[in-house]
């Protein structure tokens, strides 16, 4: 949390990044992150804030995490050396936990008793629900239906962990529509809720909080690499939803001219299909969800229903960091089909006995276009950021077979 | 100017020493022609100010009822455009009756500020409230707006503190709509004599009318928020109308409905005299 860099100046006093990003809420919410953010700056300064975080990822959810060499992978691809950072086996089986620790310690600092989130794969979920159950607050989880059906484990934990599982049948039912509902449930409770939301978007503080505290996963990487390689890597890759785990890999390596970020979007049935979840590839500038970014949407300004097979890529939108590192140049982003993913989870699973969550597996699926564009001893370091149990019964159903 | 059709309507409705009727319905609920017969007949018995909603995909501060109107619009193909044109039509008879567009930002940002505040205001629209555009947000918008003399309409809150409603009330014009309950549209009523503070407040820091809106659904609840406001605000009550016109299939129930909750609310706010 406290590695400095010159890209520290994003967001800018009205919590933007270029022309993305920003504060389009609701009046009613307006006081609300202005004082989130005062908060989060005075916390953020407070050493025993960070102590606090620091000791709760050693100790409960077991970082650092390894940075681990592929090396069936990197054989079988035949060119640069892959790694990839297991945030998959963080309590809980994703990085989302990186974030929930450090919101939900924010909000009891702020005095808050009652804990929202809204969840797509159910991962932000269950890692909020964990954190709620870990310190005894209250915790309030708005899942879309669809999602309620395709992430059953998930949802039966979270409900075993105590929380309250709302499904929200709004649109398709999905993230967006859990956002939405959300939203208005922050409206209606503004005294004792604290909104935790679990990917880089949203109003200003959120992107740049998000992101503080799941650079965790770069500074860590960063380290380990010197210490295994003796030099940083040429590229670092990961998967986008909203972007969490991505901007938390890339914003350590920012400075780093010489090492590129690459992010992968879902493509779902194929990005001229019109049916997929690639908001950089596929959409335009729009204002959704307290921010400016890139959306999917029709010409009218309307949303469009976000598709993919990965229930945490499922989202129309993107955080504005990375469209702005889009635009820049600085990061590329691609993007991989519902099949490539199911192709690269059984890959992965079969070579290096690691089941990858359908999320990285988008990742996993364009590495070896990736590699064909780098020198053999070249390095690069892919966020393996959740693990695929969750997805069984859907990869399943994907591949024809009963369970 | 068009912005002064809102200063005037204020003005007329101060000269009779009573509240002003802010009606609110969706524009193509249950299509575009029964929304434009529902304006005539909102206006003929007794709404001061028409809102006109916009549909939006993601209507993040809307309850279930406007949430409902929205995608029924949106089923229709209503497009901004067409929210515009329907606005246009009712202006051929109509030069007095402010109408203000309400909706989210990105339908107005996708056809561009610019273009947008050029035909709202070839159209005789005279302001808008954008619920997820605040005053941190609207600079660019309110530029294009003042060449065209149209009215940003700012909203206030429960949660708008004394120091914030400076930053409100800079740039906002027309009159503020005050949200009486921290929530969505359509749940729960305020006690107006819980608001009374906040609505003097937001009127003197502003210099506006304050219109009062949210949960207000029949005239009794009309006549107590007429009391303390320069204008009571109703919404889902007038949609709920549109709604029972296309569950039914006869579309005339909405003009018709509408119109008579429209008398009953104008007749019990005219009731309560203002000083
Ligand atoms: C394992 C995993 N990876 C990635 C994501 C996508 O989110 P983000 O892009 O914010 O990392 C999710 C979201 O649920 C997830 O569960």
């Amino acid at each position: 949390m406290d590695l400095r860099n010159t890209w520290d100046k994003w967001p800018d006093a009205n919590g933007r990044f270029g022309e993305f990003g920003g504060r389009y809420v609701a009046e009613t919410l307006m006081p609300l992150i202005l004082d989130l953010e005062k908060e989060y700056r005075a916390a953020k300064l407070d050493p025993a804030f960070k102590a606090q975080i620091d000791d709760m990822w050693a100790h409960y959810v077991g970082r650092p995490s390894p940075l681990y060499f592929a090396e069936r992978l990197t054989e079988h691809f035949g060119g640069a050396k892959i790694y990839f950072k297991r945030d998959e086996l963080n309590h809980t089986g994703a990085h989302k936990i990186n974030n929930c620790l450090g919101q939900v310690l924010l909000a009891m600092r702020m005095g808050k008793t009652r804990i929202i989130a809204e969840t797509g794969a159910g991962q932000h979920g269950v890692a909020t629900a964990t954190i709620c159950a870990r310190f005894g607050l209250k915790c309030v989880v708005f899942m879309g239906e669809t999602d309620v059906e395709r992430q059953k484990p998930n949802v039966f934990r979270m409900r075993l962990l105590g929380a309250e599982i709302v499904p929200v049948s709004s649109g398709t039912g999905t993230l967006k529509d859990a956002m939405n509902e959300a939203l208005r449930d922050w409206v209606t409770n503004v005294d004792d809720t604290f909104y935790c939301i679990g990917t880089a978007a949203g109003p200003h503080p959120y992107p740049e909080m998000v992101r503080d505290f799941q650079s965790i996963i770069g500074i860590e990487a960063r380290q380990q690499i010197l210490e295994r390689e003796g030099r940083l890597p040429d590229a670092v890759m990961a998967c986008i939803g909203g972007g969490s785990n991505a901007i938390g890999l890339f914003h350590p390596f920012i400075d780093d001219e010489g090492v590129r970020l690459i992010g992968v979007e879902a493509a779902g049935h194929g990005i001229e299909t019109g049916e997929h979840a690639a908001a950089l590839n596929g959409g335009k500038p729009g204002i959704l969800h307290g921010n400016r970014t890139y959306l999917l949407q029709t010409d009218d300004g309307q949303i469009v229903d976000a598709h993919s097979i990965s229930a945490g890529l499922d989202y129309p939108g993107i955080g504005p960091e990375h469209a702005f590192l889009r635009d820049t140049g600085r990061a590329e982003y691609l993007s991989c089909t519902d099949d490539e993913a199911l192709a690269a989870f059984q890959l992965c699973t079969q070579l290096e006995g690691i089941i990858p969550a359908l999320e990285p597996a988008h990742a996993i699926a364009r590495l070896g276009d990736v590699l064909d564009t780098m020198d053999k001893d070249g390095l690069l370091i892919m966020n393996l950021c959740g693990r695929g149990d969750k997805d069984v019964f859907s990869v399943a159903k994907a591949l024809g077979f009963e369970i | 100017m068009p912005t002064s059709r809102i200063t005037a309507r204020f003005d007329k409705v101060k000269a009779e020493k009573r509240a002003a009727l802010v009606a609110y319905l969706m524009a193509g609920d249950p299509d575009l022609e029964a929304s434009f017969a529902s304006m005539q007949a909102l206006r003929d018995n007794g709404a001061d100010i028409i809102e006109i909603g916009a549909p939006f995909t993601d209507p993040m501060a809307d309850g279930p009822s406007i949430q409902r109107a929205g995608l029924r619009a949106l089923a229709n193909h209503t497009k901004l455009i067409d929210v515009i044109g329907l606005v246009a039509r009712f202006r051929e008879t109509d030069q007095d009756t402010p109408v203000i567009l309400m909706g989210y930002a990105n339908p107005v940002h996708s056809l561009g500020y610019a273009s947008f505040a050029e035909a709202a205001h070839a159209a005789g629209i005279d302001g808008t409230i954008l619920v997820d555009l605040p005053p941190e947000e609207d600079a660019e918008l309110r530029a294009e707006y003042a060449r065209h003399d149209l009215s940003v309409i700012r909203l206030a809150t429960p949660t708008t503190h004394e120091a914030r409603m400076a930053k409100v009330a800079d740039g906002a014009s027309g009159f503020v709509y005050f949200v009486a309950v921290n929530g969505v549209t359509g749940a729960g009523s305020a006690d107006p004599e819980s608001i009374a503070g906040n609505v003097e407040m937001v009127r003197r820091v502003s210099g506006l009318p304050v219109c009062v809106g949210f949960g207000v659904k029949n005239g009794a609840q009309a006549a107590e928020m007429a009391k303390i406001a320069d204008g009571v605000v109703v919404g889902s009550a007038f949609v709920e109308h549109a709604q029972s016109a296309h569950e039914s299939g006869d579309y005339s129930k909405a003009p018709r409905g509408m119109g008579a909750l429209a008398g009953e609310l104008s007749a019990a706010i005219a009731a309560v005299v203002k000083a």
